[in-house]
């Protein structure tokens, strides 16, 4: 069974040339082959595209998406780009998810190619832009990459972005493997400007993360610069919107005939079909000698890697077997689709029948299950119990020193909410600490505590780091000064993006009090502490009495991030 | 040819440097590598896990399947308990390090789990830091492991050597020098 779908790479040979990657290798005329990970072959697909404009906020698992573009832009070089010779090209975080897909859809504007990426819940955030930008008609090539986390291994939910993108009515690629992201994300740029949209890429962690071979095609120059020709199409009144909408609905069955014409089915046994999306064919694979012993031949397989759902292709498939397994890492997507109101003309196996789990994500030995195959032998399982390792603070992190602060100035109420937020000290929900109430999203801890506070639980202390409140804390801290809402905001300042890595925060420390002064809250109830435990008799007084205040107060903990810290020392 | 080999042990302890030195090596001599981490978590304190897959064809899956390990290499050995059922029942041989890492305060007693480990069918434990130590650095203890895990691994001691040397080049020679006797002591251990 091939490896690869047939997306165009813009290369004479193929990347089974045999050579065993020693990384960077240029064989006479022959593509380098480099080993990379998920993430890095779609930052570096993106490269050789002649990106103009990344951008992107950090989100496992797809930080390392800019981490890459980033270092190989100060290194002046990448693989397949030999030395100063990658144009020039803008890579920035952003403040968040949204922000990054407006400036992303600003250089396609200009005419330049732009890529935006993020983690799946980032799609939320960026819904707006995202599902208004089908609309316009793009002008540089806009691609937006999505990682996935299924079995949420750094996540608060694990939502499926193929159906956001079918939503939003966009295209959506899914590469199985490493050699598979690199193509489709240079398809991908091509493909937008062809058809003026934004195109999605799908990944998931287990790709994002993972290391393969990846054989690379010939590097392409930027667009110039060029402005989106003037017939309005970018402007989004009702009467217009009504125009382009239409014009998106028309192109419907371009993608889809698209979608039809890279699914591949690879004939087998008529026994059994097996539709594989992404990384599932992986699995599969896997399993593939086993499964051919036990059928006497391999199974009719349909490969899907571009959406919207290949219908005529599963109908063709459902023409030639028994039965259908259908393997896709997420929700039951192309599974309900093939069940519908009416049932499937063959049995249909997968997650709605329990074959393969609802939830978590696919393994090979889900699949294996999933196939028949029997288990494979296992070493006897030993009777002690091995406890797990939960994630804790690193050893001296200033958030241990503010939880311990926090909870004691606590104690003098019977009833209080503690609503935070996404980041390391997240971990102050778990013992020692058991400090914080709430974590529901991205700045979801200011807007919670002010809710709760003017309705009447109180004292109310929202917890939120840094960059977190740049991201989306800030609105809400508008509605508490303008609605003058009785809630202490707490801000944890280790002037980092720390669980992802320690990537730098969007502002500088300094500009913290003067953006608070600036949105309204009374200078006298913004307090600065030190976040350590030298402090804590101070901390405990001063929380106090912003906790005792009727009105808004911030307190800001600070002390740097011990990682970004040794970051920062080994530049 | 397939070798699939599983790294594990806790943040901090350079299992990442030492699947990248593999990998390297394997490379080097021919093979196609596919590596998957599971990393994030390791500066607190959690897990680190890499999947480490050696082939003259193409790997599929980027994660090995239980029972299927030809070679786990576990730099603590609470982790080896851990993860050991992804041994190849027939074939795989567990090589880890004695020292726990105790940032758990429900670590089982350490003699239960080495007595655990010694009931696997092929199982080298070694106190990787004495032997590190001896060998000049302290902190080489994970090449100390790869040292011995080369004795089975399809791959030269000699391109491990190699890519060793090339990966600590960058902290001067003494580094160099260290990790390699670090290396040398483990492969006679295994020997």
């Amino acid at each position: 069974m091939s490896t690869t779908l047939p997306f165009p790479r813009n290369m004479s040979s193929t990347s089974d040339t045999g050579i065993a990657a020693k990384n960077g290798s240029d064989v006479g005329g022959a593509p380098a082959v480099w080993t990379l990970m998920g993430d890095e072959a779609i930052a570096l697909a993106a490269l050789h595209s002649g990106v103009s404009g990344a951008f992107a906020y950090p989100g496992t698992p797809s930080t390392e998406i800019m981490e890459s573009l980033q270092s190989w832009k100060e290194a002046g070089s990448a693989p397949g780009c030999p030395d100063q010779t990658i144009a020039p090209l803008v890579a920035e975080w952003c403040s968040n998810e949204k922000t990054a897909y407006e400036s992303a859809l600003g250089a396609s504007f200009a005419g330049r190619r732009a890529m935006v990426s993020m983690k799946h819940v980032g799609l939320n955030v960026a819904a707006d832009p995202f599902v208004n930008s089908a609309l316009i008609r793009i002008n540089g090539g806009l691609v937006v990459v999505v990682a996935d986390d299924p079995g949420m291994h750094s996540s608060q939910d694990e939502q499926d972005t193929r159906i956001l993108a079918d939503f939003a009515r966009l295209p959506c690629f899914e590469p199985a493997n490493q050699q598979e992201a690199y193509d489709m994300t240079r398809a991908a740029f091509d493909f937008s400007e062809r058809h003026e949209v934004p195109v999605v890429i799908r990944i998931t962690t287990r790709l994002a993360h993972s290391r393969s071979i990846v054989a690379l095609a010939a590097a392409r120059s930027p667009n110039a610069v060029r402005k989106a020709q003037d017939d309005k199409a970018w402007i989004l009144m009702p009467a217009i919107a009504r125009k382009r909408w239409r014009v998106l609905l028309d192109k419907q069955p371009q993608f889809l005939a698209h979608a039809e014409s890279t699914a591949r089915i690879e004939a087998g046994s008529s026994e059994l079909g097996v539709i594989v999306c992404g990384i599932a064919r992986q699995y599969l694979l896997e399993n593939m000698a086993d499964l051919e012993k036990k059928l006497g031949a391999r199974p009719t397989v349909l490969s899907i890697g571009t959406y919207p759902i290949p219908v005529g292709k599963i109908r063709e498939l459902a023409g030639r077997v028994k039965r259908v397994l259908v393997l896709e890492e997420g929700f039951p997507h192309v599974e309900d689709l093939m069940l519908g109101v009416f049932g499937a003309p063959v049995p249909v196996e997968g997650k709605r029948s329990g074959t393969v789990p609802l939830d978590g994500e696919l393994s090979p030995e889900i699949v294996r299950g999933a196939l028949g195959l029997p288990a494979r032998q296992l070493l006897p399982e030993s009777s002690l119990v091995t406890p797990g390792r939960p994630p804790q603070f690193c050893q001296g992190c200033p958030h241990g020193d503010s939880y311990t602060a926090l909870k004691e100035a606590l104690k003098a109420y019977p009833q209080y909410a503690v609503n935070s937020d996404i980041g390391c000290y997240t971990l102050g929900a778990l013992p020692p600490w058991n400090a914080i109430d709430s974590c529901v999203d991205m700045g979801a801890s200011v807007g919670m505590a002010r809710g709760a506070a003017s309705t009447g639980l109180t004292p109310a202390v929202a917890v939120i780091g840094d960059s977190t409140f740049y991201h989306s804390g800030v609105p809400n801290l508008v509605d508490a000064v303008s609605h003058k809402t009785n809630m202490t905001l707490v801000i944890l300042d280790n002037d980092t993006t720390g669980m992802t890595g320690a990537q730098p925060t969007i502002a500088p420390a300094s500009r913290l009090v003067p953006l608070l002064q600036g949105l309204g809250v009374d200078p006298a109830h913004i307090r600065q502490l030190r976040a350590h435990r030298m402090d804590h008799d101070k901390n405990v007084g001063i929380i106090s009495e912003e906790l005792a205040y009727e009105g808004p107060s911030v307190v800001i903990m600070v002390r740097e991030c011990i990682e970004w810290a040794k970051k920062l020392r080994n530049i | 040819m397939n070798y699939d080999m599983i790294l594990c042990g806790v943040g901090g302890q350079g299992g990442i440097s030492v699947s990248v030195v593999i990998a390297k090596a394997a490379m080097a001599e021919g093979y196609r590598v596919k590596q998957s981490e599971i990393h994030g978590m390791a500066q607190r304190g959690g897990e680190v896990l890499a999947h480490l897959r050696i082939s003259d064809g193409e790997p599929a899956s980027p994660s090995i399947p239980m029972g299927a390990a030809d070679l786990i290499i576990s730099f603590e050995p609470l982790e080896a308990l851990r993860h050991s059922r992804w041994l190849a029942a027939d074939r795989g041989t567990l090589v880890s390090a004695t020292a726990p890492v105790k940032n758990i305060s429900d670590y089982p007693d350490l003699e239960t789990v080495l007595a655990e480990l010694r009931k696997l069918p092929r199982v080298r434990l070694v106190d990787a830091d004495a032997l590190a130590k001896e060998a000049g650095n302290a902190r080489a203890a994970n090449m100390v492991l790869v040292g011995l895990a080369s004795t089975l691994m399809p791959i030269s001691a000699a391109r491990l050597e190699e890519e060793t040397a090339a990966y600590f080049a960058r902290k001067g020679q003494a580094v160099v020098d260290a990790n390699i006797a670090a290396f040398r002591k483990g492969r006679d251990a295994g020997k």
